[in-house]
């Protein structure tokens, strides 16, 4: 076992602990009431202590629980830093440090029990709270009278759990107190100074700055060696080999000091399980798989202590205990699995336990408890949201207080530590079947191996993860056998269709020579899907270490990173994922891309879908797809007259049509010029529909289109160029007034049909929303920019806000920030529309009360409705259920 | 390749005028403030990004580090440079990494006192107006400080 390792590393990192923990508790004497710093406190040493409950030092475990009992209650509010506590709280410290020596020194604990430091830390601890909420001061009490020889942590003499087996106590007890082990006694052995013998701790900056060396040794080389080939020189000739040779050596286990397997974090889990099932009287199995994946080191370090805290949870609330479990049918053994494997170039870290799942209930009802939401808002929440409620800083589900866990640490640091260095934490939750949580890194300085291509005369790689097979069509065939469905490239392969994408077009990068022998295709996998992207070449495999963009290149989707070649120039890492929807190959999120992937120009164009039409004078309008039901023909013998209307019966209902012609243009009548049979464009929401007769459908088209200028003719939006031709728009709502069992009909979110401000940079974008919002029935303001913004907010009785990050300046979030400063508009409900899953994803931030796809209509009525009626519910103190 | 010894320039900062390390972009005349600056490079080869921003003249692998390149010409809104013209790297310091300046010519560095400093005048074109912090009137000519947060910032894909 390696226990000598385990408490070496427990030495340093609690030994930096405290220095940190040092500075922190003075920092804090200036601004006592700073929560950051606080929650930063409490940390440090619920680590601190953490540590030391699974390393069995229980009377460290003891001194630092009650001191974060302390800090527990400085956290909450329940008492304020007093000069006296912080001399309190650090002496606590210096004993710690104390205690830290004596383990360093003959690697067990002093054997003082420092009766009267716990007696007065209880005391202060005791006079804020009521004794009865707090079962573990007892327990603290009576540590220090317990048996030196018996370690217990806390929560085995706290209440209710069942004691531990005699045997696996005497083994524990070995290593803290029962006198020196043949481990103890090397550690306690003669030894020059600190713990450190064969093992140095290396600034990874330093390692940084060696990597960079190294790099430039290499072009260095390179340079040499190119020298070299133009000489005839023998001597020259050799010298340059050997220099070649040991460059790369030394690039090789520079980086090698940089990478580490995830097994170095995981091996010392097994001990944590044990001692947390035995102390918890629960069995637990822990199995790994993917031990070997390489992480590099910042981020290995960097994951430690979130790991450990998941684990502990797992174990801890996760898994039940023996008797719960066959009570339940599961084998009275709980299993834990921790998996590491690299996907889609991340490495990706799930931890799964088959124990007791988190009850969704319990999560809301807890939230509420602790007043992190609002009902309301809870109410709103999907199962995946209030699953991930845990990581709410101050959340713990846990019944009881226990050392373990159960304070409202832990999940908040382990989202904390994994989002700063750019990952992603994921929980998955089955009630009764167990818990999976996701953790995605991005392969950010992790090396992977990469494939080579070139187009366009330019090199890129693509992640090794995502490849499945090359392909390659010579001459003949490579005209014939990529075949077009409506201009789209597919590739029947192995009697599958594969669809096609070409990267130099995705790039827009000049193609290659047309009479090329031979096509190649790199067939990929981008989450569940499969495209292939034709290159003009394909080289070798690499090894590469992979490099962030700088921030001026981070919003481009089809760039993973960037690494640096042989011959020392930079080459793009391909993201597939990215590279299949630019290329709408991967089509699901088609549009949200290449509304991001208009973002560069900052003239807000964006990818939509049109239906394109002629009527009267006006040769092309057009109207968003998305809003039409379906086209039809209907002949006119079919198209009778009621009150003055045309109608047409239509699934057994009386469609009224409204000829668009006239509609735009009112003075003239021709309505004889309705052709046989009348072009009828569908329009329907709800229950209600609307026919347009319209003289010809002309198109669908796919297009970033940038609005040329407002309309100023009732019944047109604007224009714009779409398919190179100048195209109006058409205002739906206008042109749809006139028909009464349209606008008379009570639209499908009747509910309260209030007024919504539509704020956005895009005046495309405003008039699309407008669109959806007013066909609902939704009266809407349009605002600009955020002065605009809040001067209507300031003027109107507006019931919800839609906005997105583009509103200048500051974007959404400013605005949404403003407006809960203002007393008018603080309980103003706010949709925010995102331009991709990231911003979706990133709905944790919470400052916004929905998170909509820009183009997705269904998704904005259905939480304005939402919305309105918790404003509504909220203003009229009762609960108004859906009106309509 | 030249690099920038602060140490040397350091000196003397107790008094108030500034240094400036200075450089020429289509004949107009540029200053960066030293302590800005990380080095000054001829032109190194670049690796395009396709689909960036325009601005954006490619990648550059700065020992090791990847460091974009901004082409001032453009970012600045002047004519394009001559195939034959060759730009030189000023590398500037920012929050996000080291980032290169494409300038056409690199000049020495310039010790100015704050009595010939006056702000931008409102005449000047706006675009260009909001990348300039201020102008120093020197003799015969004028050196206009760049603002150069501003210059890699406005150029974010948003």
């Amino acid at each position: 076992m390696d226990d000598p390792e385990i408490i070496t590393e427990f030495l340093i990192e609690s030994n930096e602990n405290l220095t940190r923990l040092e500075q922190e508790i003075v920092e804090l004497e200036q601004r006592p009431s700073d929560p950051v710093l606080l929650a930063s406190i409490f940390r440090t040493i619920h680590t601190v202590k953490g540590t030391c409950g699974f390393l069995a030092f229980s009377n460290l475990e003891g001194v630092t629980h009650i001191a974060e009992n302390i800090l527990s209650q400085l956290r909450n509010g329940e008492r304020s830093l007093t000069p006296q506590l912080t001399s309190l709280v650090l002496e606590t410290m210096d004993v710690i440090k104390k205690e830290l020596a004596s383990i360093e020194a003959t690697s067990k604990e002093s054997g003082d029990s420092y009766e009267d430091l716990k007696r007065r830390l209880n005391l202060v601890s005791s006079a804020a709270r009521s004794g009865e909420e707090c079962p573990q001061l007892d327990t603290a009490k009576t540590l220090g009278s317990s048996s030196e020889r018996q370690p217990r942590s806390i929560e085995s003499s706290s209440v209710a759990l069942p004691a531990r087996g005699q045997g696996a106590e005497e083994s524990d007890a070995g290593l803290s107190l029962a006198g020196p082990t043949p481990e103890a006694e090397k550690l306690a052995g003669p030894r020059g100074g600190s713990i450190a013998d064969s093992t140095i701790r290396v600034d990874v900056g330093l390692l940084d700055k060696l990597m960079n060396l190294v790099g430039e040794l290499v072009l260095a080389r390179n340079h040499v060696l190119q020298f070299n080939s133009r000489q005839e020189d023998a001597a020259l000739n050799g010298t340059a080999q050997r220099l070649n040779l040991i460059t790369t050596q030394l690039q090789e286990g520079v980086m090698k000091t940089r990478m580490q397997p995830i097994g170095v974090v995981w091996n010392k889990l097994p001990r944590v399980v044990r001692d947390l099932a035995a102390s918890c009287g629960k069995q637990i199995q822990l199995d790994m798989d993917g031990a070997e994946t390489e992480l590099d080191k910042s981020i290995i370090e960097a994951i430690k202590d979130p790991l450990t805290h998941i684990v502990r949870n797992c174990c801890d609330h996760g898994i039940e205990s023996p008797g719960e479990r066959l009570r339940n049918g599961k084998p009275s053994q709980g299993r834990l699995l921790l998996r590491a494997y690299h996907e889609g170039g991340q490495v990706n870290i799930e931890i799964t336990d088959d124990g007791a799942g988190i009850s969704i209930a319990r999560v809301k009802q807890k939230a509420l408890e602790r007043g992190l939401l609002r009902p309301e808002q809870v109410e709103r929440l999907s199962e995946r949201e209030a699953v991930n409620l845990v990581f709410l800083p101050g959340f713990s589900t846990a019944e009881k207080v226990s050392s373990i866990s159960g304070r409202g640490v832990g999940m908040d640091v382990v989202k904390t530590n994994i989002e700063k260095i750019g990952g992603v934490v994921d929980l998955t939750s089955r009630p009764g079947k167990g818990t999976t949580v996701k953790i995605k890194i991005p392969l950010t300085l992790a090396i992977i191996p990469g494939l080579v291509v070139n187009s366009g005369h330019e090199r890129f790689i693509i992640p090794q993860v995502s490849l499945l097979e090359l392909l390659r069509l010579e001459g003949e065939a490579a005209r014939k056998q990529i075949e077009r469905i409506h201009g789209t490239p597919v590739y029947r392969r192995r009697g599958k269709l594969l669809p096609i994408a070409y990267l130099n077009e995705v790039l827009r990068l000049p193609a290659a020579d047309a009479e090329a022998e031979a096509l190649n295709i790199v067939v990929l996998q981008a989450e569940d899907r499969q495209f292939g992207l034709v290159v003009d070449a394909i080289n070798d495999t690499q090894e590469i270490v992979v490099k962030p963009l700088g921030k001026q290149l981070k919003g481009i989707s089809s760039y993973a990173g960037a690494t640096i070649m042989g011959d020392g120039r930079v080459a793009l890492i391909l993201d597939v994922l990215g590279i299949g929807q630019l290329s709408g190959v991967l089509s699901e999120s088609r549009e949200q891309t290449r509304a991001e992937a208009a973002k560069g120009d900052p003239a807000h164009e964006e990818r939509q879908t049109f239906l394109l039409f002629r009527a009267g004078k006006f040769e092309r309008l057009a109207v968003p797809l998305s809003l039409v039901a379906r086209l039809e023909e209907f002949p006119s013998s079919r198209i009778e007259r009621a009150s003055g209307k045309m109608v047409v019966q239509y699934r057994d209902q009386i469609l009224q049509l409204t000829l668009l012609s006239s509609a735009l243009e009112p003075g003239e009548s021709i309505a004889e010029t309705v052709s046989d049979p009348a072009q009828v464009i569908v329009f329907s929401e709800g229950d209600r529909m609307a026919g347009l007769i319209v003289d010809q459908i002309l198109d669908i088209h796919d297009e970033a289109i940038r609005i040329g200028k407002k309309g100023e003719r009732p019944g047109l939006s604007g224009s714009a160029v779409i398919g190179g031709k100048v195209t109006d728009f058409l205002d739906l709502h206008e042109v749809l007034a006139a028909d009464e069992s349209w606008s008379s009909a009570s639209p499908p979110q009747a509910g309260p049909c209030s007024t919504v401000l539509v704020a956005d940079g895009s005046a495309f974008s405003r008039g699309q929303i407008r669109n959806y919002l007013e066909l609902a029935g939704h009266p809407v303001l349009e605002a600009a920019n955020q002065s605009d913004a809040l001067d209507k907010l300031d003027r109107n009785r507006i019931s919800a806000v839609v906005t997105s990050r583009n509103l200048p300046s500051g974007g959404g979030k400013q605005l949404v920030g403003q407006m809960r400063m203002r007393a008018g508009s603080v309980r103003i409900p706010v949709v925010i529309l995102c331009d991709s899953t990231k911003e979706l994803n990133a709905r944790d931030a919470g400052e916004f009360d929905a998170y909509v796809e820009r183009f997705d209509r269904t998704g904005l009525l259905d939480s304005l409705g939402k919305l309105s009626i918790v404003l509504e519910a909220a203003e009229l103190g009762k609960n108004v259920l859906t009106p309509a | 390749m030249t690099t920038n010894e602060t140490s040397n320039l350091g000196r003397g900062v107790a008094d108030r005028p500034r240094q400036y390390s200075t450089f020429s972009v289509d004949n107009l005349f540029f200053g960066i403030e030293v302590l800005k600056v990380q080095e000054l490079l001829r032109y190194l080869d670049m690796t395009r990004v396709p689909l960036a921003p325009d601005v954006i003249e490619g990648l550059i692998n700065l020992r090791g580090q990847i460091v974009t390149a901004v082409d001032m010409r453009r970012r600045l809104g002047l004519k394009k440079r001559l195939p034959d013209e060759t730009p030189m790297n000023i590398v500037v310091r920012s929050d996000d990494g080291a980032v290169s300046l494409l300038v056409d010519e690199i000049g020495d560095v310039l010790e100015v006192g704050s009595d010939s400093y006056e702000p931008v005048p409102e005449s000047v074109p706006q675009a260009h107006r909001e990348l300039i912090l201020g102008v120093h009137k020197l003799e015969g000519r004028m050196l206009l400080v760049l603002d150069t947060e501003r210059v890699l910032q406005t150029n974010v894909a948003a």
